[in-house]
């Protein structure tokens, strides 16, 4: 009997936590502090023995981080905000630790074969050596990209709700959507380059074909699977077929429509990089591809680096535009 | 404004529901299920119609039917003469479930006709004043996810009130409500009636709330429904519970649906 009434102890400490408002700085937001001065030092005093540059502004660097890290802890006891780095703190040693193991086994002792691994200094120097022609690929890649995508989804999106609305539509566009809307955007790219007058405008269309699908289908099972009841309700109130659509039907649907909006979104990606590094002559797809035949490994990791961050960056976006749009919905994932 | 006001209340005054030979059946795994059969009933302008009947018998579908959502398989309804073939929205109807819009806010999915209509424009302060009726003043901006049932029910209600309907078909308006706010809402919903004169039929499982209410209750067979009683309740408001006459009315109709024994 006693063991029911007693209180799990565990649980009381949890509250207790609550109470405390005032978080204190974590000991470990310190400790990455100076694991990261660690890793600078490792960095500027032990010799090269690789031929690298730019190992004093890598040094500089990890040791600002350092600094930086070790100045947020301190005067995070003043200021609680300014430790707000701290949840990151873990992360932050580890990524101390293997910039450390990184640099000691390419350019401190030469561990690794050359080139396919590059020493951090080398990376760095991409960015530093070659950041106009990186920012112009980002620049023509993130164009490319949103000319394909936004078109891909906006005829995915009207063609979706034109589907699941009409059953008419539907007839005639179901059986085309069923043959041909599961076959890889890349699968059409011979024949995109062949019709197309330019590249340019073949990327544009294999992207807007990968968006348009995905969106395609999910707004349509969004529109096709709202209750009825939904349209009793409107109906009964005086509402026209536009209210209906507009103000029903989509709204309804919505949820399903940024499903397809995300996976749409994931299958540009594959088909920008594919088309980039067959008809383009700038963007992050060619450059992977450029560097490659010069055997430039560091380049490449650069690139593919930045890559991911505008990919990360892109769907962030979607994610936020769908949290400002379905606030309305509960228990959202966050991104 | 006040002279609007009135022209809105007269333009409201309650229809004529005409119910002549009703009968309605569903296929239901290839089976026929038949639910309502021959039902003739015919409320008059201004009049309260409340309506029994045991679970499952057939009492929404015949508020369907009233609402112009789905045809009847035999038999006609007509609506001040005029044949009711689709919905319309002179003739309100609120749903068992409040099926709310879960992406708008309690104001926004009670001012749902007026802005299906293109009439917001005129009618914010009515949705506002709708919405302190049902009590929910402080959660006009709530999402339905943050309501409880009641509250969610109370919103249903107030997005029927709204419109100004000639005819009102509520579908167990305050099932879902405690007993306390209950009373309230009853009180309230039979003031309103008294006040704008619009038709009411009102499906209720609570005899009690029928007899306090509705100038006539009329009791549903089993499925399929057959009219077994129409009870004038002639009664001044407002009702007090213990009238002795309501009290043997409430005998009458628990009789009706076979719960003498119990009661
Ligand atoms: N769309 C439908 N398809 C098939 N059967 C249906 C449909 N709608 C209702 N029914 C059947 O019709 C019968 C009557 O349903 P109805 O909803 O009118 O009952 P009710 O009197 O309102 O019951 P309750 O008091 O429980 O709400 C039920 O047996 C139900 O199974
Ligand atoms: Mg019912």
């Amino acid at each position: 009997m006693s063991a029911i009434v007693s209180v799990n102890p565990a649980a009381t400490q949890g509250i207790a936590a609550l109470d405390d408002d005032v978080p204190r700085p974590r000991k470990l937001l310190a400790v990455a502090g100076l694991a990261w001065l660690g890793a600078a030092a490792a960095v500027l005093a032990w010799a090269d023995t690789q031929e690298v540059a730019r190992t004093d502004l890598l040094g500089t660097l990890a040791a600002s981080l350092g600094g930086l890290l070790l100045l947020s802890w301190a005067l995070g006891w003043i200021f609680p905000a300014l430790a707000r780095p701290g949840q990151w703190a873990p992360w932050l040693i580890v990524l101390a630790t293997g910039l450390a193991a990184w640099e000691t086994a390419t350019a401190k002792l030469d561990l690794l074969p050359l080139p396919f691994f590059a020493s951090p200094q080398a990376f760095l120097e991409v960015y530093t050596d070659d950041y106009p022609r990186l920012l112009d690929c980002l620049y023509h890649s993130v164009l490319l990209l949103a000319k394909g995508y936004l078109l891909g989804a906006a005829v995915g999106f009207v063609s979706g709700v034109a589907l699941g609305w009409s059953t008419r539509i539907g007839y005639w566009v179901h059986p085309v959507l069923r043959l041909i809307g599961p076959l890889p955007a890349t699968a059409w790219i011979p024949l995109a380059f062949f019709v197309f007058p330019t590249s340019a405008s073949a990327s544009v269309f294999l992207i807007a074909l990968a968006t348009w699908f995905p969106t395609t289908v999910l707004t349509w099972s969004g529109v096709a699977s709202v209750q009825t009841a939904y349209y009793d309700v409107a109906r009964t109130l005086g509402a026209s077929q536009r209210f209906l659509v507009l103000k029903v039907a989509i709204p309804a649907a919505l949820p399903h429509v940024f499903v397809g909006l995300f996976m749409g979104l994931g299958s540009s990606f594959a088909v920008l990089v594919v088309a980039e590094m067959l008809g383009v002559k700038s963007g992050l797809g060619w450059y992977l591809q450029w560097s490659q035949g010069w055997a430039a490994y560091a380049n490449m990791y650069a690139d593919l680096f930045i890559m991911a961050l505008m990919c990360s960056t892109l769907i962030t976006l979607l994610f936020r535009l769908r949290d400002h749009l379905l606030a309305w919905q509960k228990g959202m994932v966050q991104w | 404004m006040v002279s609007a006001a009135l022209d809105l209340a007269s333009e409201a005054a309650g229809a004529t529901l005409d119910v002549q030979g009703v009968s309605h059946r569903f296929v239901l795994h290839n089976e026929i299920l038949p639910v309502l059969h021959d039902i003739t009933l015919r409320a008059e302008p201004g009049s309260f119609v409340a309506l029994l009947g045991a679970s499952g018998c057939g009492k929404s579908t015949l508020l369907r039917l009233c609402a112009g959502l789905d045809r009847p398989r035999r038999g006609r309804l007509q609506m001040d003469g005029e044949e009711i073939t689709r919905p319309h929205p002179s003739r309100v109807i609120m749903f068992q479930d409040p099926t709310l819009f879960p992406w708008r806010t309690v104001w926004d999915n009670a001012a749902l006709g007026l802005e299906a209509r293109g009439e917001l424009r005129h009618g914010r302060g009515r949705v506002d004043e709708v919405l302190s009726l049902v009590g929910l003043d402080n959660f006009r901006r709530a999402y339905p996810h943050q309501l409880s049932g009641g509250m969610a029910q109370r919103v249903s209600l107030a997005r029927a009130l709204v419109n100004d309907p000639r005819l009102l078909l509520l579908d167990e308006p305050l099932g879902k409500l405690d007993s306390l706010t209950r009373l309230t809402m009853q009180g309230e919903l039979t003031r309103l009636w008294q006040q704008r004169g619009f038709t009411v039929l009102m499906v209720t499982h609570d005899v009690e709330e029928a007899l306090l209410m509705a100038q006539r209750v009329i009791v549903f067979s089993e499925r399929p429904a057959r009219i077994r009683a129409d009870l004038r309740v002639e009664l001044p408001y407002p009702r007090r519970r213990d009238d002795p006459e309501l009290l043997r009315l409430r005998h009458e109709a628990l009789g009706l649906l076979g719960l003498e024994a119990i009661w």
